[in-house]
């Protein structure tokens, strides 16, 4: 395997530096909600958790289009490497949106809209996994690959704007929402500079394993590569 | 109607400090989850082309 670059390094000790700080920041510098307690706390993550696997199939479907435009497999290593990390994410954000919940809704789990997207937008790139590893001809798998994440990238803004098109008990803290959402609060300035740090914190996040992971794919190319080589 | 009293008149915020733990506990264990398995991935397919770079270089 090549060596790791440099600047990948300098991003990892960022990242797991900017980690310790939005952690410290969440249990230690931002307030305690008056209403829900600090089962509040698990938002700051949970929404950072939810933008990078947003902008993880985002990146996948541009990826998608470089790759149709080119054929160059590189572009078809990045959507891939994008995807997973988006499905790893999302799984995140829907399990703790789940436990907050729990004290908020009184229920762990309800098909309001905003749910109710966000799992259809799961279920749709884990399919595309299946769809991949179902295609054994790697030019036909990227191909294939990179019409599905350009589709399967149309659920990334039903997901988000459904709190704000659809009538949903999902609070949407950022650009108001509907009145009737369960769980609003506003957020003091201390709860705001966390919740931003957490989102700056989580892409960093998300640029180092998204470089780890296509180099991971790079070798994993090299690797089938060679076995048909000695198999030949 | 007692507990709809108390939530009316307490003063402190409700402990749900257990929910925000198993938040964390999910935040950081699937993380480090994907984190080792991308250790654990990388490790094996290094093997693997060590050993396809003998076989191939005893084959010339």
């Amino acid at each position: 395997m090549e060596t790791k670059p440099r600047l990948l390094t300098i991003i990892d000790t960022i990242a797991v530096i900017l980690m310790i700080i939005a952690t410290g920041m969440v249990f230690f510098y931002a307030p305690t909600e008056a209403v829900m307690g600090n089962a509040q706390k698990v938002f700051y993550f949970h929404v950072a958790t939810a933008w990078v696997g947003m902008l993880s199939f985002i990146v996948a479907a541009i990826a998608g289009i470089a790759y149709l435009r080119s054929s160059d497999r590189k572009w078809d290593r990045l959507g891939l490497a994008s995807v997973e990390i988006g499905i790893a994410f999302i799984f995140i954000a829907t399990v703790t949106g789940s436990i907050w919940a729990k004290p908020i809704w009184n229920t762990w789990w309800t098909w309001d809209p905003r749910l109710t997207t966000v799992t259809i937008m799961e279920l749709i790139y884990l399919a595309y996994m299946m769809l991949r590893s179902g295609i054994e001809d790697p030019d036909r798998r990227a191909r294939f690959g990179a019409v599905y994440a350009i589709i399967g990238a149309i659920s990334v803004p039903l997901t988000f704007f459904s709190a704000r098109l659809y009538r949903t008990i999902h609070p949407v803290v950022i650009g108001s929402g509907d009145p009737s959402a369960q769980g609003t609060f506003d957020m003091t300035p201390r709860m705001l500079q966390t919740f931003m740090f957490s989102l700056v914190t989580f892409s960093v996040i998300f640029v180092s394993l998204l470089w780890h992971r296509v180099r991971l794919g790079k070798l994993a190319e090299k690797v089938e590569q060679l076995k048909l080589k000695v198999m030949a | 109607m007692q507990t709809v009293m108390n939530l009316l008149l307490q003063e402190s915020p409700p402990n749900t400090d257990a929910y925000m733990v198993a938040g964390y506990i999910v935040i950081f264990g699937v993380m480090l989850i994907y984190l080792v398995s991308l250790v654990i991935r990388q490790r094996s397919l290094s093997k693997d082309l060590e050993l396809l770079e003998d076989l191939e270089s005893g084959k010339k």
